[in-house]
């Protein structure tokens, strides 16, 4: 276990020891803080370790949330219905980054973005299904008083980043991350050492899709009711990239930090700036990305460098 | 003649999904940057047809001839003080900083021009011209020959002027223009200016047919997207065939299926476009 993947692990339980400190708004930030967490710790696996520029992650998180309203509606009870949707978006996403994950570079990147329109569109067209635009109610999961309800929800993003972080952990560790890294350097070369860069690929991609749909479920039964622009939102896809590139491509430590400073700064905009919130999004981005494209964790290896060059 | 109409719709639509393209094709093909801003630029194009109108007077035809050089200076200035920063970073750089631009643009709008939705409507109306049983309304007729003369002149501009020959260079082999003496940094500026007065263009042409709203921009954008996947990027007739394409699919989907898949249908022949041919229509391959 490196140093890194400890204190990403201390992190996620101070985190966890939240509860103690506040009362029900502050379990609500802490909920959003894990899905922001899992999302960008999950979007790291194919953007960060494999280098390819996914826009997919809206289409996967509001995958997992119709696929659990619907499953709760027809009488499933949440965990039964969240484990559903992992394994469905874990092998729809693996059958469709076998073929999308031929593409390179801007296709890619277009081909990723289109994936949750269609899947909007078809939410939208499947009325009988899923409610179309009028959105999707979702029975109470928990059912107990409200702080209990909030608690019940932090616990559960709570675990599930936890298996994010795990599971970050262990490709990052395994030869699938050694390869995805081959991947992101050179993806020629390394087919051409005997790499089989589309199964390592789709691999990523699917485990990446798995934990997105997973959060896109427990989110769902969290708010009750969703509707395809809600969870379909094209800034679930940018939001993950901003935090990953916030705290550093790459690292899960990084990602992790990322995302919550990135909560932190949103939270901060929307308390003051409600009606120009976007647009001081989009300036962050334009900031981050003009004075600091490395995120975070590249001062720290700035100044580490700069002390070994005295050595 | 249910055909004709169907045929005569897509035509005409063909043309102004072309004009909505075209911009977006030149910046993705000579910067090679997707330029997530373009929908933006196009409703901000109508916004200032709609002001024109109803503050001066001045029809939209004689809008387009403000709007061209104004959104030049501003694609112009934009890519000289942000974009150039990060043009040799990787796609996911370029595309997120052009949607965080694209993010402070159309809150913009939205904090000024309010997100309701507007309609230009010209007075007197112009009406519509029957041959047969085919009908077309006037103002879609003057919208699509006014995208057509528009694309006719960037070809014209890209093929006859030294600008344009320049531009093409870049866009077939970067390095060897610099060889040749060209000032890469200059043509990327122009280029971006040139998308940017084009997606302006297209912005008034649109006034005059469809409602004007910030909430309309992402249509926009995922409808240029489509048209350059489906005809080739950066080419001006890969724009006009992928805007055809997309059209007569749109105009025989609804007919089929209902308008509500229309969508659907159009995002699935772009997945399908980039597995199966991804240099498009008209393009050729290793030329993307």
């Amino acid at each position: 276990m490196t140093r890194a993947n400890l204190a990403l692990l201390i992190l996620i339980a101070c985190v966890a020891a939240l509860p103690l400190f506040g009362g029900a708004y502050a379990l609500r930030l802490g909920t959003i803080a894990c899905m922001y967490a899992i999302l960008a710790l999950s979007w790291n696996v194919v953007g960060g370790f494999a280098g390819y520029p996914s826009f997919a992650t809206a289409a996967f998180f509001g995958f997992g949330a119709y696929a659990t309203g619907v499953l709760m509606n027809d009488g499933l009870s949440l965990w039964l219905s969240v484990v559903i949707t992992a394994i469905a978006a874990l092998l729809l996403a693996a059958m469709l980054g076998a073929v999308l994950l031929r593409l390179r570079g801007h296709y890619f990147a277009i081909a990723s973005l289109s994936l949750a329109e269609v899947l909007r569109e078809l939410v939208n067209n499947a009325t009988d299904l899923t409610g179309g635009g009028m959105g999707l109610n979702i029975p109470l999961a928990s059912g107990s008083s409200v702080l209990g309800d909030a608690m019940f929800f932090f616990y559960a993003m709570l675990g599930l980043l936890l298996a994010t972080a795990l599971m970050t952990m262990a490709v990052a560790g395994s030869k699938l991350g050694f390869g995805l890294a081959c991947i992101r350097q050179n993806e020629t070369a390394s087919s051409m050492i005997g790499l089989n860069t589309t199964l390592y690929k789709s691999a990523a991609f699917g485990l990446s899709a798995c934990f997105v749909a997973a959060a896109g479920g427990v989110y769902a039964a969290w708010v009750h009711y969703i509707d395809p622009s809600d969870v379909f939102d094209i800034l679930y896809s940018v939001k993950p990239i901003v935090m990953a590139l916030m705290g550093g491509l790459g690292s899960p430590l990084g990602v992790a930090c990322g995302a919550f400073l990135y909560l932190g700064l949103e939270e901060v905009v929307w308390r003051n700036y409600i009606q120009i919130h976007t647009g001081v999004l989009g300036l962050l981005i334009v900031m981050l990305l003009l004075f600091l494209p490395h995120g975070l964790v590249s001062l720290r290896a700035g100044m580490f460098e700069r002390k070994a060059k005295h050595v | 003649m249910h055909a004709a109409q169907i045929l005569i719709n897509a035509l005409v639509l063909g043309c102004l999904y072309a004009c909505i393209a075209i911009g977006f094709s030149l910046v993705w093909g000579v910067l090679n940057v997707i330029n997530l801003i373009h929908g933006s630029f196009i409703v901000l194009g109508a916004y200032l047809a709609f002001g024109l109108y109803y503050s001066l007077h001045l029809s939209p035809w004689y809008a387009v001839v403000v709007a061209a050089p104004l959104f030049f200076v501003l694609g112009y200035l934009l890519q000289r003080l942000l974009l150039n920063r990060v043009i040799h970073a990787p796609v996911l750089v370029t595309l997120t900083l052009t949607f965080g631009l694209d993010l402070i643009l159309n809150n913009a709008m939205i904090y000024f021009f309010k997100a309701d939705y507007r309609k230009l409507t010209l007075v007197p109306p112009l009406g519509s011209v029957s041959i047969l049983d085919v009908v077309v309304p006037v103002d879609r007729l003057i919208a699509t020959v006014s995208a057509l003369a528009l694309t006719g002149l960037l070809y014209l501009l890209l093929r006859r002027s030294r600008v344009g020959r320049a531009i093409v260079a870049v866009r077939l082999d970067r390095d060897a223009a610099v060889l040749m003496g060209v000032n890469v940094e200059q043509i990327y500026a122009i280029a971006f200016g040139l998308g940017a007065a084009l997606a302006g263009c297209a912005g008034v042409l649109m006034a005059l047919i469809f409602p004007i709203s910030p909430l309309t921009s992402s249509g926009y954008l995922g409808k240029a997207f489509v048209v350059c996947v489906l005809g080739g990027l950066g080419s001006v007739s890969g724009a006009l065939a992928g805007g055809l394409l997309l059209a007569l699919v749109e105009g025989v989907g609804s007919t089929f299926f209902g308008p509500s898949h229309a969508t659907t249908l159009s995002f699935v022949l772009l997945i399908v476009f980039l597995i199966l041919r991804p240099q498009g229509l008209l393009g050729r391959k290793g030329f993307e």
